[in-house]
C-alpha cells in the first residue's frame, strides 16, 4: 500500500479511480444509449446520453435480421459463442494432457517436444497469417467452423502455464496417492485436476475472451456470412456514414460484449489471481 | 503381520553411492527405527521399501513375497509422511478413504473401516473437515488415519514429527507407539531425532553415509555403542571422547592429559603403545577434589540437572552432568573412573571390546 | 526445473503430447516452414511461374521506403501505445491499491474492460471520433481543432493509439496492482520508518520492485500492439488515410492477401517472426535472471 488514507476520506484515490471507471463505463453508456435512438438522429450528430427507451425495439430487430445487408446477430453470437468454447475447452484439454506428460513423466524426445511446443509461445496466429490460410486451403478447410477453431488451438501458452502449476505440485501428495494405489489417469483426474481448478478457470476466462475476439483470422477463413462471429460482423456494418445504421451496430456492439464481460466479472477473483500467478 | 527382509540393498543416483549395501531382517510386529544425520541414506532407504524409487542391487521381502521391482500400490505397504501430504480439495473421511476407494472396495466396507480409525485417532468429530482447516498435529493424525484403514503389512513412517511443535511431538510419539504395539503391523519409522529413536524402536539402526552402522535394541545401543559415531550421536549432551594409548600388556589406558585408567572389564587387544580412544559419557563424569583440574567455560542449567562444559589443562574439551544445581564457581576437578569407560580404536572408530 | 517422482512408462506420455505436438506441427511449423520458403521466392504476374531468389525478397523489404516507413511507423505506434497504457494503468492501481471504501468495485470497474474485442472498441470510437457525428469529434472540431481522422494522417494515428491505449489499460491494470500487492507490507513499513515519504518512497522503493512486471508487461505490450491492433486499425482507418496508420502487421495482410505478393508478404512474416522471437527470448532471460535472484 503506497500512501495512507488520511483521517477522513482518500480523495485523492476516489478522485483518480473514479475518473478511471468512468473512462470506460462512459463510451460504453453511450454506446447503449446510442443503441436505442433513431439512427438518422445519430447521423446528424445528435446522439444523446439519455437512451430512449422506446427504441430497445432495435435489439430484437438486429437479432432477427442483422444490419446492412448482413446475416442476423443472433448466427453471428451463436459462431462466437462456439469459437469461444471451442478455443478454450480445446485449449485446455491438449494443454493440459501434454504438460501432464512432459511433467510428470520420462520418455524420449521428452525436452525436445516441450522445446518445440515452446517455441509457439508468443507467435500468436497475426504473425503466420497468410501461410497459415494458405495450409488451411491445402486442407480444405477454409471457411469452415473447424477451420476458424484449430490453428488457434495451436499455441503454447496454456501448457507453460500449466507446466509451472505442475512442478509446483509437492512431490509428497503424488507420492502418498501412488501408495494409495493410483495411476496416473486417477491421479490426473481425481487430484491433480482438483487441485489446480483455479488455473483452470483463469485460464478458461482468459481463451474464451481471446477466441471470442478473434478478428484478422475470421477475416481471412470465414468468407460464408454464416460462419462470420460477432466482432467482424460489426465491423462489416460500417459502410459510407450516411448508410450506416448506427443504432444497430451499438446494438450489436453491446450484444457483442455482453458474453465475455459477464464471463470476466463472475469470474472475477480467479482470473485475476490465474492471470498473474501463471505468467511469472 | 509380516516380515521384512532387506538382502544387500544398494542404491546410487550417478556416481553417488548414497546405499552402500543393507541386510536386515525384521521380524513381524517389530517397530524399527532407522536413526541418522541428514544424508545418511535412511530417507533413500525408505523410499526403496515403498517402492517408489528401485533399488540398484539387492532384494526386498515381504513376507516371503519379493517385491523389489513391485509398484507402490502393489506392495501393501502404508507410509506417513513428513509433510502429511493430503489431498487438500478433499475432506478427510475422502482422504482416509481414497486408497480403499481405488482398491473397489464396497462402500459400507469403508466406511467401517474409516470410522474405526477415526475413533481410535479421535477423528470423529473432523471427518467433514478439509485439511486446510486442521491444525499440525490433527492433519498428522490424519495421515496416520490414512495408513490404518489399508491394513497394510508394514507402515512407514517418514520423520513425521518433525514439523510439529515440541510439546506435541511428545504426546504424539506416545500415540504412534501405542497405536503400533496395539495394532501389531510391522514398523519402519525413520528420524533424526534420537529421542525418538531410544523411545519409540524396539531396535535401532543407526546409519551413517549410505552404511548401517548398528543395530540393535536402544539400551544397547546406548550403553555399548558399535563405535564413536554410534557412541557421539546417541545421548545428550554427546560423550566425551579422550585420546589415549593402550598400555601395560592391554590391561589399561595411558590419557593423553595423563591418567593411567586400568580396565575394570577385561583385557583389550592389540600391542602397547596401539592408539586408542576412551569414550565416557557426561553424567559418568565425576567431580573428585583431587582430580583433574577443569575451567568451566559454560553453565546450561536444565532444572533437575546441570550440564557443565569445560576445559581440561591441555585443552580437551569435556562435558559433566550433574545431578541438581551446579557449584558456584569458575573451576572444578574431575575425575575419570574406569567404569563406565568406553573403548575404541582411535584409527577406525570400532568399538574394542574384552578379549576374555 | 525437474520433478523429482514422475510415473513410469513411456507410451501413455507420448500419446498424451502427440495432439498438440501434431497441432503444432501442422498449423505452426508448416505455415511457418512455407513462409520461410516462400520468402526465398518470387512468382510471375499470372502465378503460373515460382523463382527461387535468394534473399532478394529481403533486401527488397528493407531498401524499399515504404517498407522502412512502416518499420518506423509501428515502432512509434509500439511505443506509445505501450508507454501511454502502461502509465495509465500504473496510476491507477496505485491509487486502487490504498485501502478506500469501494475499493473493491472500482476494480471490478477496471478489470472489467478486459473483455471488450479490439473490433468492438474500434467501432465504438469510429462513432465518437467522428468528425460530423461523434461527439468527441464534434467537440474537437467545435474548439478550433479541424478534427477528421479519416484525412489527416496524424491526427489518424492519434485515433489508433488511442483506441488501442484505451483498450489496453485494464490489462496492465491487473498485472501493476497484482505487482504492487505482492509487495511485502514490511518493506513499506520500513522504508516509512526509514523516513522515505510519498513520492520519494514510491521511486526509490516501490518502482524498482515493479520492474520485473513493468518488464513482463512491456513486452506483452509491444506484442499486443504489433498484432492484436489489426482490428482496430483495420476497422478504424484500413492504415489510412495514404499509408498514414499502416503497421507492420496490417501491411502484410494487404500485401498478402488483398494484394497477393507471396514472395514478399511471406518475407514479412519471417521478419515479424524475427522480432517476436527475439522479444520473447530477451523476455525469458530477464524472467530467468529475476528468478535466480
Amino acid at each position: 500500500m503506497i500512501g495512507q488514507s488520511r483521517n477522513g476520506t482518500d480523495w485523492l484515490a476516489h478522485g483518480v479511480l473514479l475518473l478511471g471507471a468512468l473512462l470506460f463505463i462512459l463510451p460504453l453508456w453511450l454506446m447503449f444509449a446510442g443503441s436505442t435512438q433513431d439512427s438518422a438522429l445519430i447521423s446528424r450528430g445528435e446522439l444523446s446520453m439519455l437512451p430512449n427507451l422506446a427504441g430497445l425495439g432495435v435489439y430484437a430487430d438486429v437479432l432477427l435480421h442483422g444490419a446492412s445487408g448482413g446475416p442476423p446477430v443472433w448466427r453471428m453470437l451463436l459462431i462466437s459463442f462456439g469459437m469461444a468454447m471451442a478455443v478454450a475447452i480445446g485449449k485446455i484439454a491438449i494443454s493440459v494432457i501434454s504438460a501432464y506428460a512432459v511433467t510428470f513423466f520420462r520418455f524420449p524426445l521428452r525436452m525436445f517436444c516441450f522445446w518445440t511446443i515452446f517455441v509457439t509461445l508468443m507467435l500468436p496466429v497475426e504473425v503466420r497469417i497468410i501461410p497459415t490460410f494458405s495450409v488451411m486451403a491445402d486442407l480444405n478447410m477454409v471457411n469452415t467452423f473447424p477451420g476458424l477453431v484449430v490453428p488457434l488451438i495451436a499455441s503454447a501458452t496454456a501448457t507453460l502455464l500449466f507446466r509451472q502449476t505442475f512442478l509446483a505440485i509437492p512431490d509428497e501428495l503424488m507420492e502418498a496417492a501412488r501408495m494409495d494405489g493410483a495411476g496416473p489417469w486417477r491421479f490426473l483426474k481425481d487430484i491433480l485436476l482438483p487441485v489446480s481448478a483455479a488455473n483452470l478457470a483463469a485460464l478458461f476466462v482468459i481463451l474464451f475472451v481471446l477466441g471470442w475476439n478473434q478478428y484478422l483470422w475470421p477475416l481471412l477463413v470465414a468468407t460464408d456470412q454464416g460462419l462470420t462471429p460477432v466482432v467482424l460482423g460489426i465491423v462489416q456494418m460500417i459502410g459510407t456514414e450516411s448508410a450506416t445504421e448506427w443504432n444497430k451496430v451499438m446494438a450489436t456492439g453491446v450484444l457483442a460484449l455482453i458474453p465475455p464481460v459477464v464471463v470476466v466479472i463472475l469470474m472475477q477473483r480467479w482470473f485475476v489471481k490465474g492471470l498473474t500467478e501463471g505468467e511469472k | 503381520m509380516a516380515t521384512l527382509v532387506l538382502d544387500g540393498l544398494r542404491k546410487s543416483f550417478g556416481a553417488v553411492n548414497v546405499l552402500k549395501g543393507i541386510d536386515l531382517s525384521l521380524a513381524s510386529g517389530e517397530m524399527l527405527v532407522i536413526v541418522g544425520a541428514s544424508g545418511c541414506g535412511k530417507s533413500t532407504l525408505m523410499r526403496l521399501i515403498a517402492g517408489l524409487e528401485t533399488p540398484s542391487a539387492g532384494q526386498i521381502l515381504l513376507d516371503g513375497r519379493d517385491v523389489t521391482r513391485l509398484d507402490p500400490s502393489a506392495r501393501d505397504i502404508a507410509m506417513v509422511f513428513q509433510n502429511y501430504a493430503l489431498y487438500p480439495h478433499m475432506s478427510v473421511f475422502d482422504n482416509m478413504s481414497y486408497g480403499l476407494r481405488i482398491r473397489g472396495m464396497a462402500k459400507d466396507d469403508i466406511h467401517n473401516r474409516v470410522q474405526e480409525a477415526a475413533v481410535l485417532l479421535g477423528l470423529g468429530a473432523l471427518l467433514d473437515r478439509k485439511p486446510r482447516q486442521l491444525s499440525g498435529g490433527q492433519r498428522q493424525r490424519v495421515a496416520m488415519g490414512r495408513a490404518i484403514v489399508r491394513e497394510p503389512k508394514l507402515f512407514l513412517f517418514d520423520e513425521p514429527l518433525s514439523n510439529l511443535d515440541a510439546t506435541l511431538r511428545v504426546t504424539m510419539r506416545a500415540e504412534i507407539r501405542r497405536l503400533q504395539r496395539r495394532m501389531g503391523v510391522t514398523s519402519l519409522y525413520v528420524t533424526h531425532d534420537q529421542v525418538e529413536a531410544m523411545t519409540l524402536g524396539d531396535r535401532l539402526l543407526v546409519m551413517h553415509q549410505g552404511i548401517p552402522v548398528q543395530l540393535a535394541t536402544p539400551m544397547e545401543v546406548f550403553e555399548r555403542p558399535a563405535n564413536t559415531y554410534v557412541a557421539g550421536f546417541i545421548g545428550a549432551p554427546a560423550m566425551n571422547f579422550l585420546p589415549a594409548t593402550l598400555s601395560h600388556g592391554g590391561t589399561a589406558a595411558q590419557l593423553g592429559i595423563g591418567p593411567l585408567i586400568p580396565f575394570a572389564d577385561g583385557k583389550r587387544p592389540g600391542a602397547d603403545g596401539r592408539t586408542l580412544t576412551i569414550g565416557l559419557r557426561p553424567e559418568h563424569v565425576l567431580p573428585a577434589p583431587d582430580g583433574l583440574p577443569m575451567q568451566i567455560d559454560l553453565i546450561e542449567p536444565l532444572g533437575s540437572e546441570t550440564v557443565i562444559i569445560g576445559r581440561l589443562e591441555g585443552g580437551d574439551m569435556m562435558s559433566v552432568k550433574l545431578a541438581g544445581a551446579a557449584p558456584a564457581s569458575e573451576t572444578m576437578s574431575i575425575a575419570i573412573g574406569a567404569e563406565h569407560l568406553h573403548v575404541f580404536d582411535a584409527e577406525t572408530g570400532l568399538r574394542l571390546d574384552p578379549t576374555n | 526445473m525437474e520433478r523429482r517422482t514422475i510415473f513410469p512408462g513411456t507410451l501413455l506420455p507420448v500419446m498424451l503430447v502427440m495432439p498438440q505436438l501434431v497441432l503444432t506441427l501442422i498449423f505452426f511449423y508448416l505455415p511457418a516452414g512455407q513462409a520461410i520458403l516462400s520468402s526465398f521466392t518470387r512468382s510471375d504476374p499470372f502465378g503460373m511461374h515460382v523463382d527461387f531468389v535468394g534473399i532478394d525478397n529481403f533486401i527488397d523489404l528493407f531498401t524499399d521506403p515504404l517498407y522502412v516507413d512502416s518499420i518506423v511507423r509501428t515502432v512509434i505506434f509500439c511505443a506509445a501505445v505501450s508507454i501511454s497504457s502502461m502509465a495509465v494503468a500504473l496510476i491507477l492501481a496505485v491509487f486502487a491499491d490504498h485501502e478506500i471504501a469501494g475499493r473493491g468495485i472500482y476494480r471490478v470497474l477496471l478489470i472489467w474492460p478486459y473483455a471488450i474485442a479490439p473490433a468492438v472498441a474500434a467501432v465504438l470510437w469510429i462513432l465518437l471520433l467522428h468528425p460530423q457525428i461523434g461527439p468527441v469529434g464534434r467537440w474537437l472540431n467545435q474548439h478550433g481543432i479541424h478534427w477528421d481522422y479519416k484525412l489527416d494522417g496524424f491526427q489518424a494515428m492519434l485515433a489508433v493509439i488511442f483506441a488501442s491505449t484505451w483498450k489496453q489499460v485494464s490489462y496492465n491494470f491487473i498485472f501493476l496492482l497484482a505487482g504492487l500487492q505482492s509487495i511485502p507490507k514490511a518493506v513499506i513499513e520500513a522504508a516509512r520508518m526509514d523516513g522515505a515519504k510519498g513520492w520519494f518512497r514510491f521511486r526509490t522503493v516501490i518502482l524498482p520492485l515493479l520492474k520485473p512486471t513493468m518488464f513482463f508487461l512491456l513486452v506483452v505490450n509491444l506484442v499486443y500492439a504489433a498484432f492484436d491492433t489489426f482490428a482496430t486499425i483495420s476497422a478504424m482507418t484500413q492504415g489510412g488515410p495514404g499509408k498514414a496508420t499502416e503497421t507492420l502487421v496490417v501491411k502484410v495482410y494487404q500485401d498478402g492477401y488483398v494484394n497477393q505478393d507471396i514472395g514478399s508478404s511471406s518475407a514479412q512474416s519471417v521478419v515479424l517472426m524475427v522480432g517476436v522471437i527475439v522479444l520473447t527470448a530477451l523476455q525469458f532471460r530477464f524472467m530467468g535472471k529475476r528468478n535466480a535472484e
